[in-house]
């Protein structure tokens, strides 16, 4: 078979079923075993050397067969459907669109795996001013330009240590939205630990969507994320997102518009991650995600060793999501969603996460830099409210930083669902932007694999 | 088909000339945040 033609499938096998998916189409097959064996050789136009390599193990008659339907879907282009070069969609320069504003570097909570310095990201414990929170305001309404939908997330740190100037900014956020026609999506990142009633009100009222950090099980949680004094965060939290999300039901809440959900981390030390999903289910919570810690150097962190391990987790997550799904009791795995049918576009699927030319941070300061995580990586500046976009390299080079120019994505079977990973881990451990972070890809191509075979699993199991 | 089950429609090759509207929620995929690829993600004007 040839290599070239190689790269444009990939087959695997997830739950005991044979996967085909079409890279360039997107399309995905449930096969048999034998189209699996056939597709070890098969390339589009040598069905002579297929039934002489596989003439010992099936009867010709029936290869015959399964040729036919393969060379069907090559005709309707969902097999080995033509390789997806930059389109002209693609602008050659990106628009920014969403802002991340470190509303305030210092936080109250110590998290062992923070990649922020317990907030600080390696600076002065400051807070973001309303001035600087509205210039940001006035920075994305001009970069937009005619993009009618800008985003702007409220993260640290702990923003709701800072609610004088989330909601400082957010009156502005209205009043421009009156203004110029802009329709604004705000969305706050919060250990829990301040979401009191008065809080809650508040971001309900003005609706935020809200992304919750809950580590699963109380005692993973409370190892992971203690309170400045050392003590466990987990019942606090956990009692303020019960009330938080009661106080949401029956509301126009959803996970596409304004939405809710819970997000963990796991580590070294708790890669049986399936019962921290489980245990956030049974507390009640059913819009879930859960992510791999990305560490360099550090015993809570991953290493290839450890991939077999994680591997089979997620085969157990794959079981337990399908089994409660299956009782009328599923929940939202937010990495499990996917829809086949109706994913984004080629260009947004070369645009990635936007880090750098589509979404910046601002720093507490107003010092503009590439993504959250790059704020401290001093390098990688941008320039400031202030000043505007004064570099001119970053914000093209991470535009054109897509995974058709990435040496080793080019050609990675998960090119068109990952987008080429996260910049910020890709310069962490390589200090190179352009060359993945490869333990991630591995963790990342698992759960694309259990992804597709749950959404397949589950189409085939409604027709039935 | 006896042999395979197709099931998805899939759309990617369709909009190598009709996407690119940029209508669509930044994906970023920290763990920190909200933690979606593009895989994940739905196209804003299917909806």
């Amino acid at each position: 078979m040839k290599v070239e033609m190689k790269q444009k499938i990939h087959k695997f096998i997830q739950n005991g079923m044979y996967i085909l998916l079409d890279i360039n189409s997107g399309a995905v097959h449930v096969v048999d075993k034998m189209i699996f064996d056939i597709m070890d050789y098969f390339d589009g136009e040598n069905d002579g050397e297929v039934l002489a390599e596989l003439a010992g193990k099936y009867a010709e008659a029936d290869l015959q067969e399964a040729l036919e339907e393969l060379h069907y879907l090559m005709k309707i282009q969902q097999l080995y459907a033509p390789d997806l070069d930059v389109p002209p969609t693609f602008k050659q320069k990106g628009l920014v669109k969403s802002l991340c504003l470190m509303i305030a570097q210092d936080c109250n909570l110590r998290c062992k795996y923070c990649f922020g310095d317990g907030g600080s990201y390696g600076q002065e414990r400051a807070i973001m001013s309303p001035e600087t929170g509205r210039k940001a305001v006035d920075f994305l309404i001009e970069a937009s330009g005619p993009r009618k939908h800008c985003e702007m997330d409220f993260f640290g740190g702990e923003p709701l240590m800072n609610m004088k100037t989330v909601k400082a900014v957010t009156e502005y956020v209205r009043q421009r939205e009156k203004e110029t026609g802009k329709k604004f999506k705000l969305t706050l990142t919060t250990n829990g630990i301040l979401l009191n009633d008065e809080n809650i009100k508040w971001l309900n009222d003005n609706e935020f969507s809200l992304v919750l950090s809950l580590d699963g099980r109380k005692e993973v949680h409370d190892a992971m994320r203690p309170c400045v004094g050392g003590q466990g965060s987990y019942d606090k939290a956990v009692a303020n997102f019960h009330k938080c999300l009661d106080s949401r039901k029956g509301g126009d809440y959803d996970y596409r518009g304004v939405y809710t959900y819970l997000r963990g981390t796991y580590t070294k030390n708790n890669m049986d991650f399936t019962k921290d999903v489980l245990s956030m289910n049974d507390e009640g919570f059913d819009i879930l995600s859960m992510e791999p810690v990305v560490l360099k150097d550090s015993p809570l962190g991953f290493t290839d060793e450890d991939l077999p391990r994680i591997s089979e987790e997620y085969d157990k997550l794959v079981e337990a999501y399908l089994e409660r799904w299956r009782k009328g009791k599923g929940f939202f795995f937010f990495h499990f969603n996917m829809d086949l049918s109706n994913g984004p576009c080629v260009a947004k699927r070369l645009s990635g996460c936007g880090a750098g030319h589509e979404y910046f941070a601002v720093a507490e300061n107003g010092d503009l830099y590439p993504c959250h995580q790059f704020v401290g990586r001093e390098k990688y500046r941008l320039g400031s409210l202030d000043e505007g976009v004064t570099d001119q390299h970053w914000p093209q080079y991470f535009r054109e930083s897509h995974v058709l120019n990435k040496e080793k994505c080019r050609d990675c079977w998960a090119r068109f669902f990952c987008s080429g990973g996260c910049h910020a881990n890709a310069d962490l451990f390589h200090g190179d932007i352009r060359q993945p972070y490869e333990t991630g890809c591995e963790i990342q191509k698992k759960r694309l694999e259990c992804a597709i075979a749950v959404q397949a699993i589950m189409k085939l199991e409604k027709n039935k | 088909m006896k042999h395979i089950q197709t099931v998805n429609q899939p759309t990617l090759q369709l909009t190598r000339n009709s996407g690119g509207c940029g209508e669509c929620q930044a994906s970023c995929q920290s763990a920190c945040k909200t933690s979606c690829t593009v895989g994940n993600q739905v196209c804003e004007s299917k909806k």
